[in-house]
């Protein structure tokens, strides 16, 4: 008898200890589903159903992309606080862009990795820009020894300087790793970034040999009176948080016939851009005149951004 | 490689569909968001124009009038009234030119500027010429410096890459270069990225 009512009570202790332990298992699992699906409550308190089924850019009607602008240009306002026109700049007929950079005048300055800043709506917490310029020692030609972090007055002695942007390559290893084709080349060479399709994974960062593409950490921020309100879907638009974004060639302005904003705020005049399909450009001058060359030409990447030196 | 060429002959025949796909949506948005540059504009060129410093024409008084406007005075104020002894160094200058630093190789003063008129300058050729001809003196000397700058390829400029939809204007010599002490000095750059990660070579570790 003993032993039965002992094992009786063991019993009931199990049995105790089984819903016990199923109440603390139900609600600790019903607390990291919840826990798990917080950010997609996040995500569609955010997002509304039309940027959920917006189409890749290239397959929109004119009608759905004149939606699509509209939208952002209504979100910018409401997030943001800031009228600002974002337009569908398209490349031009007979233009084919093409950048030089003269690093006899470099002097290393950062004018031009500021302006990139504010005119491409960049995150001001991180200051980030498409520009990165690199001290090289004199003499060496391997841009992964550069140093982007300098901190003294420039130009040092036994420094030169090499400013380091999107290359706009003709063979853009970036564009075939986007497992979505969020990212492409343009008619006009313009390596450009579908932030609304792009998912974030970053291997085009991983495949540029530049380190010039950037990835949106965080939701940028920028205050309202410095929000630069001349955008473009494909260029300077506020990004989405999670996105890769990358240079454009400032192409809202120079699809229009404009200087990219690097160049006007170079104080040197190292910069020449233009149309090397004009014969009389100075782009075409610089290319035909002076001893070019690119970076890691030995990768195969061809890019559209030169280098040169005076002398 | 030949596990590879299935999927790879698809994704080829995906890009090109989507190509296609892609050219068509963009023809039709180009037409009508769009308008391509006009052919017929060719002709109308806008002008390129060359920024004339206020220091070509007029010095500084080193004061400030009420708005805290710096108070300028033209060179003919003085140089038309007065006869001035040419000086034999930019050093020995008092007045409105006082404090002058003199860094341009072994100039003298009137290897620019007219002993006759102060306030003009005077090429090789002894032809005298305003100041605001300035850069065709220069590039007496700066020869490689002025084909570039003739080319598009030396000296800072905004505005329009493509004078059929716009003008642009041009840095001066003088804009950058201090035309007696003409290097151009050192300076702090902007701050560094912040976005940096760790770098791979510490510092020191070569150079």
């Amino acid at each position: 008898m003993a032993d039965a009512k002992d094992s009786t009570s063991a019993t009931d202790t199990t049995v105790k200890r089984r819903v016990a332990l199923k109440v603390l298992a139900t609600t600790l699992g019903a607390g990291a589903f919840a826990k798990a699906i917080a950010p997609i409550q996040q995500f569609t308190a955010s997002t509304n159903a039309q940027e959920w089924l917006q189409k890749h850019y290239r397959e929109l009607s004119s009608r759905e992309l004149r939606e699509v602008l509209a939208r952002l240009e209504a979100e910018t306002k409401q997030k943001y606080g800031r009228e600002v026109t974002i337009e569908d700049v398209r490349p031009q007929a007979g233009v084919q862009f093409a950048y030089a950079l003269n690093l006899s005048v470099c002097i290393g300055c950062r004018r031009c990795v500021e302006a990139c800043h504010q005119e491409n709506n960049h995150d001001r917490a991180s200051h980030n820009s498409y520009i990165r310029v690199l001290e090289m020692e004199q003499g060496s030609m391997d841009m992964e020894r550069g140093r982007a972090d300098y901190d003294h007055p420039v130009r040092d002695e036994g420094k030169f300087y090499l400013p380091v942007q999107c290359q706009q390559c003709e063979n853009p290893p970036c564009t075939k790793v986007c497992p979505v084709e969020a990212t492409w080349k343009e008619p006009d060479g313009i390596v450009v970034v579908d932030y609304n399709w792009c998912i974030g994974c970053r291997y085009c960062e991983a495949a540029c040999p530049y380190h010039a593409r950037r990835f949106n950490w965080r939701k940028p921020e920028v205050p309202a009176h410095e929000i630069n309100p001349k955008q473009s879907y494909l260029s300077n638009r506020i990004r989405p948080q999670g996105v890769v974004e990358k240079c454009t060639f400032c192409l809202h302005k120079t699809r229009k016939g404009e200087l990219p904003a690097c160049l006007e705020a170079c104080p040197t005049g190292a910069r020449v851009f233009g149309n090397v399909l004009d014969p009389n450009s100075s782009i075409r001058w610089v290319l035909e005149n002076k001893r070019v060359y690119v970076l890691k030409e030995e990768l195969g990447t061809r890019p559209r951004f030169f280098y040169f030196f005076d002398k | 490689m030949n596990a590879h060429s299935p999927p790879r002959a698809l994704h080829a025949a995906l890009t090109l569909w989507l190509a296609a796909t892609a050219q068509c949506a963009n023809r039709d948005v180009q037409e009508r968001l769009y308008a391509p540059a006009d052919a017929s504009r060719d002709a109308a060129l806008f002008a390129v124009s060359i920024h004339q410093p206020r220091w070509l024409e007029a010095i500084s008084t080193g004061h400030t009038d009420a708005l805290g406007r710096v108070v300028e005075v033209r060179c003919e104020t003085c140089h038309s009234t007065q006869q001035f002894a040419l000086p034999t160094s930019a050093t020995t200058l008092g007045g409105p030119h006082a404090g002058m630093r003199f860094e341009h190789g072994s100039n003298q003063c009137a290897s620019c500027h007219d002993p006759a008129r102060f306030d003009r300058l005077r090429m090789a050729t002894g032809e005298s010429i305003p100041m605001t001809d300035a850069m065709r003196l220069c590039a007496q000397c700066h020869g490689p410096q002025a084909r570039d700058y003739e080319h598009g390829a030396h000296g800072g400029m905004s505005g329009h890459w493509d004078l059929r939809r716009g003008g642009r204007t041009r840095n001066h010599c003088v804009d950058c270069h201090d035309s007696h002490a003409p290097r151009f000095p050192q300076f702090s750059p902007a701050p560094p990225p912040r976005d940096l990660p760790t770098h791979p070579h510490p510092r020191g570790s070569h150079g």
